[in-house]
Order: structure tokens, then sequence, then C-alpha cells
């Protein structure tokens, strides 16, 4: 009982953020509603008993995603209002590619089952005794290592790529030449001079 | 315990949201990768759902690397959209037709 409210709290809550994420008409708010869809998700999640990908949910999404996205938000000094000028042509349209995709859906889910051959096609069967983060850590690490260490090159490249789109040069900023550094010595540096007494230099 | 069918409806109301919502901001570039993001997180719903339906570790192994490629999408497409602000002053997706000659 008490997980059937629990799951219908999350579930209306990740469902009405997420339809305030489409019509705010801020994006700084859209942005703040995208955190709190993400966290009913990994509510959700919890109750469902994968709490790593959950966890993962939050520190990636609310901690990283969600941060980017504020800081582009901010950092661009965009006219909104224009944007959202046209929103109410688009209704019509948007709701009916909307009803026939949940139509489609909603055929799908009234009438499914699940195959005999199911259960002998599972790879990684999840045992009972372990928990969730240790058991996917078994996996992770044995089975799909490859798999993981592309996921952490897709990550690097997506940072290299991130960094020279946004990196420009400037005129005008004081930066280290090391090479000059290197080739000064003392006598390019250094002079000697005869300081009369009394008169001191120009 | 609730059913995989409700997960199932959470999941697909989301994505339906996520879609409505790229139709309905078709102008603002930051609201259509929200969008995208929404349509991400519907997609992790059904694997999570499925992966415990099914009790295998795989669906959720693999919402870990959807994870990780919208990470890495998002983080693309917000530094594409700040070049793009710098050269046209908007972020309006009609602005974006250069190519077209």
């Amino acid at each position: 009982m008490l997980f059937t409210l629990i799951f219908y709290f999350f579930s209306l809550l990740a469902i009405g953020s997420g339809l305030m994420v489409v019509f705010s008409r801020n994006p700084v708010h859209a942005v703040l509603w995208l955190i709190l869809a993400f966290l009913s998700a990994a509510g959700l999640f919890v109750i469902q008993g994968a709490e790593f990908i959950a966890m993962l949910l939050i520190i990636v999404y609310v901690g990283a995603v969600a941060v980017l996205f504020l800081f582009v938000v901010m950092m661009l000094d965009v006219d909104f209002a224009t944007l959202k000028a046209g929103m109410a042509r688009y209704i019509p349209l948007g709701l009916l590619i909307g009803v026939v995709f949940l139509l489609i859906l909603g055929i799908e889910l009234s009438d499914w089952n699940s195959s005999g051959i199911a259960p002998d096609l599972r790879q990684a069967i999840q045992p009972a005794d372990i928990q969730n983060t240790e058991a996917l850590g078994n996996v992770i690490y044995t089975e799909y290592v490859f798999l993981f260490q592309i996921a952490g090159l897709i990550l690097l490249v997506a940072m290299i790529g991130a960094i020279v789109l946004t990196h420009r040069k400037r005129e005008g900023v004081k930066k280290q030449d090391v090479v000059s550094q290197m080739y000064r010595d003392s006598t390019k540096s250094v002079s000697l001079e005869d300081v009369p007494s009394g008169k001191g230099l120009s | 315990m609730i059913g995989l069918e409700h997960y199932l409806v959470v999941a697909a109301a989301l994505f339906v949201t996520g879609v409505f919502g790229i139709f309905l901001n078709r102008k603002n570039v930051i609201i259509i990768l929200m969008s995208i993001e929404l349509i991400l997180l519907a997609v992790n719903i059904n694997l999570v759902s499925f992966s415990v339906y099914l009790q295998d570790l795989v669906g959720q192994v693999f919402a870990m690397f959807v994870l990780t490629v919208a990470a890495a999408e998002a983080a693309i497409g917000l530094a594409i959209l700040v070049c793009f602000f710098r050269n046209r002053k908007s972020i309006s997706v009609d602005d974006v037709s250069l190519l077209k000659g």
C-alpha cells in the first residue's frame, strides 16, 4: 500500500514536471522543473530496486547536465519572449502527434505478453542474495568491460569536442611564452652601468 | 507490488511529453534539448522496468550507457549552441539556414 502511494506520488510528479518543462515561459524555470522530473524518476527507480541507476541519475543529471543547462541559459543573453511568440500556432500539430503517439503506445500496452523463452534468454540474472550495486559492478567490470571503456571514450571525446567548440582566442590577453623565456640569457637581460656619483641614471 | 504496466504508462507519458515539447517549442533550441533529455529519461524508465521485471541486469547496464550518451550529447549540444549564439546573436532554429545558399 505504501509503495503504491509512493509510486503514484513520484509518477504524477514526473509527468507533471515534464509537462511544466515544456510549457513554462521562463527557461530557468524549465531547467528547475527538469531537475524535479529527474529526481522523481530517480525515486521511481529506487522503489523498483534499481538503486545504483537512481543515484547515477541524480549525480549525472541533477549534478552535471542540469547545471550545464542552467549555466548556458543564464550565460546567453537570449530574448526568450520572441522565441515564444509563435508557440500557439504549433499547439494543434503537436497535440495531433502527441495523441497519435499515445494511441500507438496504448494499443501496444493494452495487448502484450511476455515471450515464453524470455527467461531463458537472460544474459545476467540478478542474484537474490547481493545488492543491486554489487551485482551491477560484478557484471560491468567483467562481461561489459569493453563497452564500459567505450563509454569512457565517448565522454572523453565529448569533453574535447566541447572545449574545442567553445574555446576562443581573444586579443589583448597576456600569456606566457615559454620558448622566448628559455632562449633568454644573461647578456640580453643584465647590463652593467657606470653610474657617476651624485648624478644617477637619466 | 506495482506491475510493469504502470511504469510503462509513466514512461509513455514522459516520452509523449518530450515529443510534444519538440513540436511546441520548435524555435527554442534549449527547450528542444531539454525535451530530448525527457525522451531519453522515458527510455531509461522502460529499460529499468523491463530489467526489474525479467530480473536481468543487462537492462540496467544499457540504461547506464544511455545515460552516458545523453550526458555527452547535452554537453556537445550546448557547446554548439554557445558557438552559434556567438556568431548569430540568436538561438532561433529559423536562423540555422546558412548552408541553404
